[in-house]
């Protein structure tokens, strides 16, 4: 042994065990066994390791991975997941698809999980437009969801037409439908301007003046209504309140008159389910401005699924 | 003693020999007091109405509750546990301080655990020669039975163990026989099978491996414990060189007190030999204490020959001076210092649990979007307001808002019609109410600051101001 090289460490005398040559301030490491219980140990998380490479999928190759004898995927997993979860919610869906929606609001549960679901699909569906919290953007065009000014209607009802059928969509006969005529080349700019004055002062932000009143009811009126107060039948927007849809300025509402924009809006029907339109609606209704559903009880006949 | 070229070593088995003596029958009081607070703990009952369970210690997660006697901790009063968990830290600083591993010898559930099966060993197998025996001999079949007995026994205790585990996070009777009546969640069952197993190795088994390999805390300790910490000391001075009772006869000048009998070694659980001088194997359990004691009071000499001690003490015996007293040892300036902390700690703990109200109120202000105009030119801010009611009844909890000129607000389920600068809600018994509420202001409204104050509706009359801001189109 003596003539080993491995000998020439040093050895301590007082143990008699080999220091392993490292020194700190002049406290060395004697080279003292692990428990063989820890190598054991060591081996099997190799053992383990392995198996798990074996098992699930590991390694990666030039066009795909290994695939794991156990045939496990995260992929799959998601699959399996989401399957359940539609599972889970098959139960609420089917009372959702089962109550007349207007009925929606009496089951405070019922409606609770239907606004989160409605929430849930506005947050893939409609944020790109409305924005995430509804808000929309005036500089766009898209209204705000949370206020109770509704272009065309603000009922639980007519705004699941509106997602249903969407707004000016050519390829949809019962779609929202309507055109406000560019005034350009009809109207004279000074007559543009005393119209663009009495809009304002239908909300007080003007003084009345007599010419741009006869314009307004010659022009205007049909649509927006004598006092400017909008109709719901055309998306008429109301210009005697507070809010504007596309700015309150007078250069917007002279850019409004002469070339209008009209907003569109895709229709939801064909691309989503009946009940998660049926969601989006009580989601949307619950912003803040949602309005009652007024039943028309004088005429069954009228079906409440028509343009309310 | 230690080969060299040998890079793993194979366990050897650690028969410890029976003892009685004062250390000894501490280390049993602790035993049945620590583990009686285990095994006893989920069982009192606490009543608490119809709308609590009547668990006196009670970790409730899927609601998020702590339960201990009178004390109710919900998730934002976790500073509590946090506050407890620092004083535990401190607590143990505090004792290591002073009396060294005193947690490794008596308190650490490594040890108690250990122990018992120490015991378990005993009764099964006899005392250390007889284990000896036992384990050199070959398998016959009756080593087979005497093993497989106290396997059984040794998994009955794990399982006892895993399974009391369970009982704090849930009514602890229901739970228990819906357990047995395999009616329990699978995470229980999973929890106790997980405990069973690290019991049975690492109390079975593993033992003194899992203190020397395995704790960090004996890495911590030395830099916790000082000149001045008592631990267990073989007092060398005393007892070298050591020789046998005939031979320090014949010459009682030449040898110490020891006369190299290895009953200190004998008795010690972890295996080891005092006499080497402090090392982490060292658990202060004192056992080897008692087991020399005991021999020098059979030989006629003074007893202390292995004992606790500091190291001045150390050095102040081997010069022949006398150590200091006891009080002087455990009163000094740094534990003087960690009893301060850990009191104050406590105190202010105790503080907070005092003027604790059982009510609460939290508001968040939405900011997408972060005002709304009506088309009647009014102003509508929303708020998440959330009303915590901490008693176990119901309780009626009026909001009020002010700050805001001509401010009311509704809610989803009080409609606008109904809006008012104040609303009273039920809050249902240990529960948190959520409520949506749309506060608005007429139009023209400046942007500030607006306070909501919940006040109970009961004798109490607790009450828990928020200020929120309120927005307006002004300020964009
Ligand atoms: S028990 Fe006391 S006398 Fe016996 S070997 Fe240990 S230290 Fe020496
Ligand atoms: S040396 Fe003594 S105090 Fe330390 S673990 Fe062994 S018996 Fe206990």
């Amino acid at each position: 042994m003596a003539n080993d090289i491995q000998d020439k460490r040093r050895v301590d005398e007082a143990t008699n065990t080999e220091f392993v040559g490292h020194e700190w301030d002049g406290i060395e490491e004697l080279d003292t066994p692990m428990p063989r219980w820890w190598l054991w140990t060591f081996y099997l998380t190799i053992a383990w390791s392995l198996a798990y490479v074996i098992a699930y999928p590991a390694w990666p190759l030039l066009e795909k991975g290994t695939e794991g004898v156990l045939g496990w995927t995260s992929r799959g997993q998601l699959a399996e997941q989401m399957s359940a979860a539609e599972m889970a919610r098959a139960d609420v869906r089917a009372q959702i698809a089962a109550t007349p929606l207007e009925r929606l609001p009496e089951d405070s549960a019922l409606l609770a999980q239907a606004v989160a679901g409605g929430r849930a699909a506005f947050l893939v569906n409609c944020v790109q437009c409305h924005g995430s919290g509804a808000a929309g953007s005036q500089e766009l065009g898209y209204p705000n969801l949370n206020d109770d000014d509704w272009l065309w209607g603000g009922d639980i009802r007519a705004i699941e037409y509106t997602l249903t059928h969407g707004i000016r969509q050519q390829d949809h006969p019962e779609t929202r439908q309507s055109q406000m005529p560019a005034f350009a080349g009809i109207l004279t700019p000074p007559q543009v301007g005393a119209v663009v004055d009495h809009v304002l002062s239908l909300s007080g932000q003007a003084q009345p003046n007599a010419e741009g009143a006869a314009l307004f009811a010659q022009n205007c009126s049909l649509c927006h209504g004598p006092a400017g107060q909008g109709d719901r039948t055309y998306g008429a927007p109301n210009l005697a309140d507070a809010i504007w849809l596309r700015g309150s300025t007078r250069a917007a509402i002279t850019s409004q008159i002469l070339a209008p924009r009209m907003g569109m809006m895709p229709k939801w029907e064909g691309r989503l389910d009946p009940v998660t339109i049926r969601m989006l609606a009580a989601y949307v209704h619950s912003l803040g401005g949602g309005e009652d559903f007024v039943e028309v009880a004088a005429d069954p006949e009228v079906a409440v699924d028509e343009q309310p | 003693m230690n080969s060299p070229n040998h890079l793993y070593e194979a366990v050897k088995t650690v028969h410890n020999k029976r003892i009685d003596g004062r250390f000894r029958r501490f280390k049993w009081l602790m035993m049945i007091v620590t583990l009686a607070i285990y095994y006893v703990t989920p069982w009192l009952r606490w009543d608490r109405g119809p709308y609590a369970p009547d668990q006196a210690v009670l970790v409730d997660m899927a609601n998020r509750r702590f339960y201990m006697f009178g004390i109710e901790i919900w998730p934002h009063e976790f500073y509590f546990v946090a506050g407890l968990l620092i004083m535990a830290g401190i607590g143990l600083f505090l004792i290591t301080s002073a009396v060294g591993r005193a947690w490794c010898g008596y308190a650490c559930p490594q040890t108690v655990w250990t122990d018992l099966f120490q015991h378990v060993d005993r009764l099964i197998d006899g005392d250390r020669n007889a284990r000896i025996r036992l384990e050199a001999a070959p398998w016959t079949w009756s080593k087979v039975l005497r093993r497989g007995v106290k396997w059984t026994i040794y998994l009955a205790i794990a399982f006892a163990t895993g399974g009391a585990w369970i009982l704090y996070f849930a009514d602890a009777p229901t739970l228990f026989a819906e357990f047995f009546a395999l009616d329990a969640a699978p995470i229980a069952y999973a929890t106790v099978a997980v405990l069973t197993l690290t019991t049975f190795t690492l109390g079975g088994f593993m033992r003194e491996q899992v203190c020397i390999y395995m704790c960090p805390w004996p890495r911590i300790q030395s830099a916790m414990m000082d000149e001045k910490s008592l631990t267990v000391t073989y007092k060398d001075w005393r007892g070298e060189p050591r020789g046998s009772v005939k031979k320090a006869q014949k010459d009682p000048e030449a040898f110490g007190d020891c006369i190299d009998c290895l009953q200190c070694v004998a008795v010690c659980p972890t295996g080891i030999d005092i006499r080497e001088g402090p090392q982490i194997g060292c658990i202060t359990c004192a056992l080897c204490i008692d087991a020399c004691d005991k021999v020098m009071a059979d030989i006629g000499r003074p007893r202390g020959l292995i004992d606790y001690a500091t190291l001045e003490d150390c050095a102040a015996e081997a010069a022949g001076k006398a150590p200091k007293p006891i009080w002087k040892t455990l009163l000094r300036p740094r534990t003087v210092a960690y009893t301060l902390i850990w009191g104050s700690i406590g105190m202010a703990l105790l503080f907070a649990l005092g003027t604790r109200t059982h009510t609460d109120l939290t508001v968040s202000a939405d900011r997408n979007p972060p005002f709304m105009l009506m088309s009647d030119g009014s102003i509508r801010n929303s708020y998440t307001l959330r009303l915590r009611n901490m008693e176990s009844r119901p309780r009626d909890m009026e909001v009020a808002i002010a700050g805001l000129p001509g401010g009311v607000f509704w809610t989803d389920t009080i409609g606008q019609n109904e809006a008012a600068a104040s609303q009273t809600f039920t809050v249902p018994a240990d529960a948190t109410l959520p409520v949506r509420a749309y506060v608005a202001a007429p139009p023209g409204a400046a942007a500030t600051e607006i306070t909501f104050t919940l006040t109970s509706q009961d004798e109490q009359r607790e009450q828990d101001v928020v200020e929120a801001g309120f927005t307006t189109p002004g300020e964009q």
